[in-house]
């Protein structure tokens, strides 16, 4: 009796831990830099492009910058920034990249930077997983999947929306 | 004396121009709805619908309606304000039966009727999808709408820089307000009611 109780214990703690870690932990590493839950949203019919969003981290001390990337579903990938002047949506092409600084962390999300998928080959569906790369000028390539959310979704594990 | 005289000529002349300045001010008519005196917003137009029909604006006359000017090819905004305005439509429920969405491309070069038939597919039927037939169409309902658009080149082709606002316009055709994606839908479907009440 005495040796079931640490025993149970055991197992409820274990179940506690179990619950606090993220049930899809969907997170990359490469050299210094870290890529958390890439993820983009089920697309409209016919749609063409879709936007792939992100969290980059730097967490050495040199700077890099994402250079490019791909997607299975997507013919032609681009770095991308929208921007709102006052009700005006502008979009432009990062010729250069975006730069990640050391120990900057950069958010690519709707209505800011974005990786640009363009060209698709098929919908993109809420639920799917989409292979395909990120490269970094210093980095180098890294495999990664982006998660297909819901139309809409503003992002995070699962869909936390506002 | 003809100095006297002088300054007082001048200061009645200045009195008098104050006073037509703030009478024009005051009598000269303007929206009293929106108050602010910005120029009218809406003006003729006759397109084509993504369905083969062509409408203008003399056939939207009684109905309220929204106009939105986007494009296919866009990665963010165009679906993600016609995915809430399709949800804004359902939370009308009944009221909102007759009220219709028209989704002007500002990229006619890609969105064919076809394809945007296929896209809008995806969002409330009562959107739908107006297309100039050329430069001179867009750029005439763009103007009309004091809306914007800007073809910019990317290294594998272009997007295009636009007018992200929902215009709100009434029965009479003049314009009611905006939906804007940052708002709360609470706020945009107190709008659209407000509209609808109007007629």
């Amino acid at each position: 009796m005495s040796i079931r109780l640490p025993a149970a214990l055991g197992a409820v703690l274990a179940a506690v831990l179990l619950l606090a870690t993220p049930l899809s932990a969907h997170d990359y590493k490469i050299g210094d830099l870290k890529i958390d839950h890439p993820w983009t949203r089920a697309t409209p019919g016919g749609a063409k492009v879709a936007g792939g969003f992100m969290t980059i981290t730097n967490t050495g001390s040199q700077p890099d910058r994402l250079i490019g990337g791909s997607a299975v579903a997507a013919g032609i990938f681009e770095v991308h920034e929208m921007k709102m002047e006052g009700n005006v949506m502008r979009m432009r092409a990062l010729d250069k990249g975006l730069e990640i600084k050391p120990g900057q962390t950069v958010e690519l999300k709707p209505g800011g930077f974005h990786v640009m998928f363009m060209d698709l080959k098929t919908p993109l569906k809420e639920g799917e997983s989409i292979k395909g790369t990120l490269i970094f000028e210093k980095a180098g390539t890294i495999e990664v999947e982006y998660k297909v959310e819901a139309r809409g979704s503003s992002g995070g594990h699962g869909g936390h929306n506002h | 004396m003809n100095a006297l005289k002088l300054v007082r000529l001048t200061a009645w002349g200045a009195i008098t121009v104050i006073t037509a300045a703030l009478l024009y001010v005051l009598l000269s008519p303007r929206d009293a709805e929106q108050g602010t005196g910005v120029a009218a917003v809406g003006g003729p137009f006759r397109l084509a619908t993504h369905d083969g029909r062509v409408i203008s604006n003399e056939d939207l006359k009684g109905r309220p309606f929204a106009l939105f000017f986007g494009f296919t090819h866009c990665p963010d905004i165009c679906p993600t304000s016609m995915l809430e305005i399709t949800n804004d439509m359902n939370a009308l429920g009944a009221a909102g039966r007759d009220f219709r969405v028209y989704f002007v491309t500002v990229d006619p070069a890609r969105d064919t009727a076809e394809l945007l038939k296929d896209y809008l597919g995806s969002f409330d039927p009562r959107i739908l999808g107006l297309i100039p037939k050329d430069e001179a169409e867009l750029a005439n309902i763009a103007r009309a709408y004091r809306a914007i658009y800007r073809k910019v080149e990317t290294p594998s082709g272009y997007t295009m820089d636009h007018t992200a606002s929902i215009y709100l316009m009434d029965g009479k055709g003049q314009f009611f307000g905006t939906l804007d994606s940052l708002e709360t839908p609470e706020t945009r479907q107190a709008k659209l009611k407000r509209l609808l009440a109007r007629g």
